[in-house]
């Protein structure tokens, strides 16, 4: 028997516009509970909710980006269920006809690519948020709800996927892209702790090619959480097959404790919604002009992005993905960029030594005291050879700091390397004569004295001695002595 | 075709209502007649003519992203069968 495993997944994204979806509510994360709601959100008998554009406008960019086809007429539906976190009774909906189809998205496994089938984008509203209260803290054994409807109507985007997705990895990685796609538009902060991106998948395992019985699997919190998910249900469903059993239709809820998915107790009646058109909202119908608009607006994309840092900037790949991870990172190395300094001696510097300071310090980049341009000249220095590497990272704590522009840190300080042959050659000179041990050490062959010795020329010259000339000079004259 | 008395039951289950077995009755013929005037709705002839989804010919409807202001909390709560300070309270979901 050969087995694959095959994969589909639906994903919902908060979309951050500064009202909900249908009313003029704020859509701010926290808050009291229930102080952000109006009959519209609520549910009330009469009221008339209205489609917040800012909210179409940014499912349209995402589903460009996506590649999908706009439709040019989409309406909302009413999906009727009861449940306490819906003031309504319902949700609206697309159902359908939805904002967007048929679009694909291409993601990076390293070793080859994956084409990944969107079947749709479309615009839908959020519920509210159920705080169980009781000994357990869960749904189970709660002894009542508390019902907050400050997320009720904030705009989701839904993203669903073809079963494209063969392995939990490249899950994750479309979630990944997808994510930074998100943010790139500037449509949400896609935040999975907060809720603001959220996974469900659909799993199965296919035999001989023969399509296998979808399982549907909820409550992953996390790309990790995904994963672990995945592969779990991946092994169960293989196990369950090996034994000539079969994999029953169900839905399951990851457990992140215990690292399993459990089966949900199912309702005996089917899932059924009702869905009709909502007849308060009347349809969308985008216009060429607007979708072209949108279109302009969409930036240079994270794919493309790292495409062009590794093929015109020769970045390598480690580089490229630190950079493009963050998009406010890779701004930063654009604006420094503009300065003139070597791409790959740039990317290294951002990616590496300031990224470390900034989440050391749990700084957002935009925040950062160090100016592009005073990372570019602080490594134009190190390209001149005015300081070493080594100073230049003291000098851009030090800038990190005080907030001080590091040439001028350089300038006060009388930082320069001291490269100088017939100065270094004295001091060389110096510590061979001071640590004849050592020295007889480096003859007999043992390449560890060389490194003390060394930490002896730069203690004497205070981190200022060049140290390619330094161990240059010092092997030199080790050799010489012999 | 007549509806069947399962699925009255169905579709009163799926809006939480409660019936008597005489109401059930009585809707179970309310729903017959309103499939049958579907039915005869049905037998028109619709080739070439666009779903229609909404009685009025309007689109593209939007509102500005710009907040409001919401109802005090008081006045959200309010209308609640079941309330504490922090808000709606609902009986044990599970």
């Amino acid at each position: 028997m050969e087995f694959e495993t095959v994969i589909g997944l639906e994903i919902h994204i908060e979309l951050n516009t500064s009202s909900k979806m249908f009313c003029g509510c704020s859509t701010e994360f926290g808050g009291e509970p229930n102080a952000r709601a109006c009959p519209v959100c609520l549910g009330h008998p009469g009221v008339l909710p209205v489609v917040n554009r800012g909210a179409v406008e940014s499912a349209i960019m995402l589903a460009l980006a996506l590649n999908c086809k706009i439709s040019e007429r989409s309406i909302f539906h009413r999906k009727n269920y009861f449940y306490p976190d819906m003031p309504k009774n319902y949700q609206i909906s697309q159902y359908d006809v939805p904002l967007s189809v048929d679009g694909w998205f291409d993601i990076d496994m390293g070793e080859y690519e994956r084409r990944v089938g969107i079947v749709r984008v479309h615009l839908e509203e959020d519920t509210g948020k159920s705080i169980h209260v009781g000994e357990s803290g869960r749904i189970h054994g709660a002894e009542y709800s508390l019902e907050d409807f400050n997320r009720a109507g904030i705009p989701l985007a839904e993203i669903v996927t073809r079963p494209d997705i063969r392995s939990p990895e490249e899950s994750s990685v479309f979630l990944q892209n997808l994510r930074d796609i998100a943010v790139y538009l500037g449509i949400s902060d896609c935040k999975m702790e907060e809720g603001s991106l959220r996974c469900d998948a659909n799993i199965s395992i296919s035999v001989d090619g023969k399509e296998g019985t979808k399982v549907e699997i909820k409550n992953m919190n996390s790309f990790r959480s995904l994963r672990r998910a995945l592969s779990f249900e991946e092994e169960r469903q293989r196990g369950v097959l090996n034994a000539g059993r079969e994999v029953k239709q169900e839905t399951r809820h990851f457990d992140e404790v215990g690292g399993e998915t459990h089966s949900l107790r199912s309702k005996e009646e089917a899932f059924d919604y009702r869905y009709f058109p909502e007849p308060d909202l009347v349809p969308l119908e985008p216009d060429k002009e607007w979708t072209n608009d949108l279109r302009a607006k969409i930036p240079e994309l994270p794919q493309e992005k790292r495409k062009r840092y590794e093929s015109a900037l020769l970045l390598p790949k480690e580089i490229s993905s630190v950079l493009v991870g963050d998009r406010a990172l890779a701004e930063y190395f654009e604006r420094a960029l503009t300065e003139g300094q070597d791409p790959v001696e740039l990317g290294k510097w951002v990616s590496g030594e300031l990224l470390a300071l900034l989440r050391q310090e749990s700084i957002p980049v935009e925040e950062c005291r160090v100016e592009p341009s005073g990372l570019a000249n602080l490594i134009k220095l190190v390209s001149e050879k005015v300081i070493s590497g080594k100073m230049a990272k003291d000098v851009l704590r030090e800038a990190f700091d005080s907030g001080e522009r590091p040439e001028e840190i350089v300038k006060e300080g009388g930082l320069f390397q001291i490269s100088d042959e017939n100065e270094l050659v004295g001091v060389v000179d110096d510590v061979i004569k001071e640590n004849p041990m050592a020295v007889s050490d480096f003859k007999s062959g043992k390449e560890q004295a060389l490194k003390f010795l060394m930490g002896k020329v730069m203690k004497k010259t205070r981190g200022k001695a060049s140290p390619e000339e330094a161990t240059r000079i010092l092997t030199e004259r080790l050799e010489n002595q012999a | 075709m007549a509806i069947e008395m399962e699925d009255v039951e169905h579709v009163a289950k799926l809006a939480r209502l409660k019936f008597t077995h005489e109401e059930m009755k009585k809707l179970k013929r309310e729903l017959d007649a309103v499939l049958e005037h579907a039915r005869v709705i049905e037998s028109i002839e619709t080739e070439g003519v666009p779903p229609t989804s909404h009685a009025i010919p309007l689109v593209n409807v939007y509102r500005e992203d710009v907040c409001e202001p919401s109802l005090e909390r008081d006045e959200v709560i309010k209308c609640a069968p079941w309330a504490g300070e922090q808000g709606f309270m609902v009986p044990k979901i599970i």
